[in-house]
């Protein structure tokens, strides 16, 4: 077991989605609890797979992810569901269901707590539905409850995505590029949002992002990712003109 | 600007596609060709076809509207009776077949053929030959035609329905498996959503096919108009048969008029 404190320890993950051709080679790292970790990278690097691993999404070839005492590799199905309650996650196409209403969507984080009859049923516990509509608040979204998901901006599916998420009550967020579909304005706010929602809440979050401004901005740790694996593992103090070009490769376009 | 010399040559098709193109057109020309040939059109017949028909309208005017309240009323309701019947049955059978048959929903390459089996089955068998099998086990009535029609529509409905199910868009229904939602759940929150219009939209235009269908199956004693059609036919009675045809029109644009009526308020 590793140091206290640590959420999620990732050892010698890889995964090849073809025979011989490795997205991730080797991928080692640990996250503490109460971190905003961001991962970088250029595109294709497996910074996606990397988050999709974590909570099996995406199938990892060999390696173990351990959270909260398991190794989330090792799972079968209905173990498996049982964790995935436990993680969180936001994307980058929202991933709402688009005829649903924004309460529905963010129930939907409570599917894995629901028997399926009681959810076709829309009764789902008192609680949850109090914590959606204060999520709602937090989000910025009171009076949306009953409004369709495809009737929303961006943003503000962005930020229905994010509650979901969080109703889950999850001990780890994940985060797949959660602002390359947005505007530089709503990206902020987007992140924002994210990392209080977090810190105030003590989850730990793993983001994956394009944007190294936002990264340095947000997140207290960053990852750099080359050719699958981590090349670049510190705070964004440390991220120097040197890390950029060990991790995105080249220096023209840097200025 | 002709004499630019030719540096890049560039056709839409490779020579061997463009051998296949010839061939098909080749084997439609061949096709429509034995296909007269095997016709067997009779100039005579075919001369003499404006005078039949115009005999036959005579016959059939005017048209017997007093036959209608007592010959053609209580079929004609059964007709739509087994029409209705017959597609809701349909619709209750066709959807676990079709999430059977979706891969991206129920992902065992062997179930889905088992009901894509089902599926092809059901529509390879006209309904008019499925009502002659229910006539002969159920003896003839409204119950031979009813299975008739459901038997049919399973097909139909299992197929497009199916079909709906795997254009879902996977994004929403990873995030439900990303929070742990079981099957059953990323079924009912994630996937019906998506493919509830298209369901009701397949509903009723198949209930609005059945409606015309049923009204042939009584040809073959399944109950209905068809049954009322049949008799008048054989004894000549042309002027009944033109009051049943009416009838009939009547109702299918009624049902087609119902089935937009419907469709506009719920897509």
């Amino acid at each position: 077991m590793s140091a206290a404190g640590t959420v999620l320890s990732v050892r010698h993950l890889c995964k090849s989605y073809r025979a011989g051709q490795p997205v991730l080679t080797d991928v080692n790292l640990e996250v503490m609890i109460r971190s905003i970790t961001a991962v970088i990278g250029p595109s294709g690097t497996g910074k996606s797979t990397l988050i999709r691993c974590i909570n099996r999404l995406v199938e990892p070839t060999s390696g173990s992810i351990m959270f909260e005492g398991t190794d989330l590799v090792r799972l079968r199905r209905r173990e498996l569901r049982e964790a995935r309650r436990r993680v969180g996650m936001v994307f980058q196409e929202y991933n709402l269901v688009e005829r649903l209403t924004v309460m529905e969507n963010l129930l939907s984080g409570r599917l894995g707590y629901v028997s399926a009859w009681k959810a076709w049923r829309r009764s789902f516990p008192r609680e949850d539905i109090e914590r959606a509509f204060e999520l709602l608040n937090i989000v910025g979204l009171e009076g949306f409850a009953d409004a369709r998901a495809d009737s929303l901006s961006g943003g503000q599916r962005q930020r229905v995505g994010i509650a979901r998420a969080v109703m889950q009550q999850p001990s780890l967020l994940l985060a797949d590029e959660p602002t390359s579909s947005l505007d530089p304005k709503t990206s902020v706010e987007i992140m924002q949002l994210l990392t209080d929602i977090a810190r105030d809440r003590g989850i730990p979050v793993i983001i994956n992002m394009h944007d190294v401004g936002l990264a340095r901005r947000f997140a207290d740790r960053i990852i750099g990712m080359a050719g699958g694996c981590v090349v670049f593992d510190a705070v964004p103090g440390l991220l120097a003109d040197d890390a950029l070009k060990k991790i995105y490769g080249g220096e023209d376009w840097m200025h | 600007m002709n004499d630019v010399p030719a540096t890049h040559s560039w056709r839409r098709f490779t020579p061997a596609q463009r051998l296949a193109r010839f061939t098909v057109y080749l084997a439609i020309v061949a096709a429509i060709v034995t296909s007269i040939q095997t016709v067997e059109i009779i100039p005579e017949f075919l001369s003499d076809a404006p005078e039949q028909v115009a005999d036959l309208l005579r016959r059939m005017w005017p048209i017997d509207v007093a036959y209608y309240p007592k010959g053609v009323h209580a079929a004609l309701m059964e007709t739509i009776h087994i029409a209705s019947l017959g597609t809701l049955l349909a619709l209750i059978l066709a959807l676990p077949v079709g999430i059977l048959a979706a891969h991206n929903v129920c992902p065992f390459t062997p179930v889905n053929l088992v009901a894509k089996l089902i599926l092809v089955s059901s529509r390879s068998v006209n309904s008019l030959v499925w009502a002659l099998l229910f006539v002969g086990i159920f003896g003839p009535g409204a119950l031979a035609g009813t299975l008739a029609i459901a038997f049919r529509s399973i097909g139909f409905v299992g197929k497009l329905f199916g079909e709906a199910l795997e254009e879902t868009s996977r994004g929403s229904i990873e995030a439900l498996a990303a929070a742990g939602a079981p099957w059953a759940s990323r079924l009912s929150f994630g996937y019906w959503p998506q493919v509830k219009p298209s369901f009701w939209s397949i509903a009723l235009f198949r209930w609005d096919i059945n409606v015309r269908e049923s009204a042939v199956l009584g040809l073959v004693g399944a109950g209905g108009i068809g049954m009322t059609l049949d008799s008048a036919l054989n004894l000549f009675q042309w002027n009944r048969v033109a009051t049943i045809l009416a009838a009939i029109f009547f109702v299918v644009i009624l049902a087609e008029l119902a089935v937009t009526f419907v469709r506009k308020r719920i897509i």
